[in-house]
């Protein structure tokens, strides 16, 4: 346990740059983004900033209760959208982590290093697994929700200096689900993420060079000669390669893709963004805002065949970075 | 004294080559044992089998245990320096040292720190910055802080200056070698650790061709530099090499009568390289 705990620690050594810089950076932006945003609302409408017609001194007044739901959800979005941002880079960051983990200590013979301590082979690819699918989301989501905050704290401030009371809009927010739904899905990125992350490095493991030309060529491939093959009628027609096993052999990485399977799986999950579904529970804000809901997806059959053969990859791959002999 | 390395019909075929044809030795407790052999001749495919590095075919048993089955265990006890400038480049001297007291059981992190405040490596210091020589500082001072039972060298002080090379074999004789010790090395640069081994194992084509102590190599082999009057008379005997110095030949012979021999000229103990170059002879041809 104390191996795998310094294992990761040296992987998160190793990749500064990707697993804190990245989103670190990728937050900064966001904020920058926001401010400069705010800065010419107030720049090109001024004081009278109007809302609807009414100005939105009185906005607050009159709206119903669903309407404030809204805005809630509205500032709930608002805040998960720094997320947001920051996992579509975290996917990248994580998808070229899992190529280079096995591949770049063979290049650069360093491998013999890590070889010539008493570790094993498992214990290395687990702390690589571990570091891509714990540390990478949970570093996210952490710099995710904190920028969410300081942008919900700027719209805040810039609305109440409209005279749209601060407190009150922010008790509207659920900073605190949000945050909570965020943590919680670790644990989903973690399980829906190992199909991908196992191919990843079992051909980070397994190539002799270029594991991303290996990564990508092989399905793509494989998928232009399944189209041709029914093509000429051999194979009945349907789009499962492209539309479905694709997607999760190589884009499980980034966190929400599990929507996108859900959708698929013929759960009726509407992907537009929209603040009028708020009750409607087909909305992905409110099912994203719903933990059953989140977790409900595991009950997919794309969920666990996935970690089924995530596990089979990785114990490929184990096998070869036991066995690979080519320093 | 116990046996650290005992290997019977090791044997281990590439797709092209074949790297070792059925190679058998035994390594005793506390010996300084030089594995020396031309390019190609199955040095590296050894050392990675008695590291588990590679499967093989035959037996192999280090320390009691079957290399291929219990690597985990075995590389407690077993060190390696493999070649030089092999560390990561991101790794600074701090992590390194508090990883491996992490990972390592018989790692000490007091001897560890004496041997690099010895060198001017600084704890912030990442290998990226360093000259070759100090990352081979900084990997022998790790790997002198592990008390391991077997501690085997690949090429260790390739592409190194002279001062390096000489100061890496005197702490290793200094500080890091005794009884319980065993030290295997490979190495092209023979005179240079000819002084230190106190056994030789030469190495041809996947099959070991000398495996004698030291000791039993000075006795058994012996030069002698005869005029040119008398080199029939030497060449009669059956040398091994023969080869020209100053108007002068030198013959080497393997098990000959010193006696009959100190007549023919002046007799001396060959070095290591001369043994070599005359038991490798046409291994490129």
């Amino acid at each position: 346990m104390n191996t795998l705990y310094w294992l990761v620690k040296r992987e998160i050594w190793e990749h500064k740059g990707g697993f804190i810089r990245a989103p670190l950076i990728g937050g900064a932006i966001f904020l920058v983004l926001n401010l400069m945003t705010l800065i010419a609302s107030e720049v090109v409408s001024g004081q009278n900033f109007r809302f609807g017609g009414s100005s939105i001194r009185e906005l607050g007044k009159m709206l119903d209760q669903r309407q404030l739901a809204m805005v809630g959800m509205g500032l709930d979005t608002a805040m998960l959208f720094s997320t947001a941002i920051i996992s579509v880079v975290m996917g990248f960051v994580v998808f070229f982590y899992c190529l280079g983990a096995l591949y770049d200590d063979r290049r650069d013979r360093s491998l013999l290093f890590w070889k010539s301590l008493p570790i094993t082979d498992t214990q290395t690819v687990l702390s690589k697994v571990l570091a891509a699918t714990i540390v990478a989301p949970a570093v996210a989501f952490v710099t995710g929700v904190v920028a969410g905050l300081i942008t919900l704290l700027m719209y805040a401030t810039v609305l109440s200096m409209h005279g749209l009371g601060v407190w009150q809009l922010l008790t509207l927010a659920h900073p605190f689900r949000v945050i909570a739904n965020l943590i919680a899905s670790i644990p989903m990125y973690f399980l829906w993420a190992l199909p991908t992350v196992g191919w990843l490095m079992l051909c980070s493991a397994w190539a002799k060079s270029k594991p991303f030309l290996w990564a990508v060529a092989i399905p793509v491939v494989t998928g232009v000669l399944i189209w041709w093959v029914q093509l000429m009628g051999l194979l009945p027609s349907g789009n499962f390669y492209w539309s479905q096993f694709l997607p999760r052999l190589l884009g499980s990485v980034w966190p929400g893709s599990w929507f996108a399977a859900a959708h698929h799986a013929g759960n009726n999950v509407s992907l537009g963004i929209g603040l009028e579904g708020v009750d409607n529970p087909d909305n992905p804000m409110v099912q994203f805002l719903s933990l059953s809901n989140l977790y409900a997806t595991l009950g997919t059959s794309t969920a666990w065949i996935g970690m089924i053969c995530g596990v089979a990859l990785i114990a490929g791959a184990i096998w070869i970075r036991r066995w690979r002999d080519d320093t | 004294m116990s046996t650290v390395i005992s290997a019977n019909g090791l044997s281990k075929t590439y797709k092209d080559a074949r790297a070792l044809a059925g190679a058998s030795f035994q390594i005793q407790s506390g010996r300084i044992v030089g594995l020396i052999g031309p390019n190609g001749a199955g040095k590296t495919t050894a050392l990675k089998a008695i590291l588990g590095l590679t499967d093989f075919d035959g037996e192999l048993s280090v320390l009691g245990m079957d290399p291929r089955h219990s690597r985990g265990k075995l590389m407690e006890q077993v060190c390696f320096i493999a070649d030089v400038a092999v560390l990561p480049r991101w790794l600074c001297v701090k992590d390194a040292v508090d990883f491996v007291e992490a990972v390592h059981p018989r790692f000490s992190r007091a001897k560890c720190e004496a041997f690099l405040a010895r060198t001017k490596l600084t704890p912030r210091m990442k290998v990226k910055q360093m000259s070759k020589g100090m990352i081979v500082q900084m990997h022998l001072s790790l790997v002198m802080a592990i008390d391991a039972r077997l501690l085997v060298l690949d090429e260790p002080t390739l592409g190194l200056d002279l001062l390096y090379r000489k100061q890496f074999y005197q702490s290793l004789l200094e500080d890091y070698f005794d009884e319980d010790k065993t030290i295997l090395i490979t190495t092209h640069q023979v005179e240079e650790i000819e002084n230190i081994l106190t056994d030789l194992m030469f190495i041809r084509d996947g099959r070991i061709v000398l495996d004698a102590d030291m000791d039993a190599v000075g006795e058994r082999f012996c030069e002698v530099m005869v005029g040119a009057e008398r080199a029939a008379e030497a060449r009669a005997l059956k040398p091994l090499d023969e080869r020209q110095v100053f108007g002068k030949s030198i013959f080497l012979f393997d098990n000959a009568d010193r006696g009959h021999l100190s007549t023919l000229g002046e007799l001396r103990r060959p070095s290591i390289a001369d043994l070599f170059v005359a038991t490798m002879k046409g291994t490129y041809a």
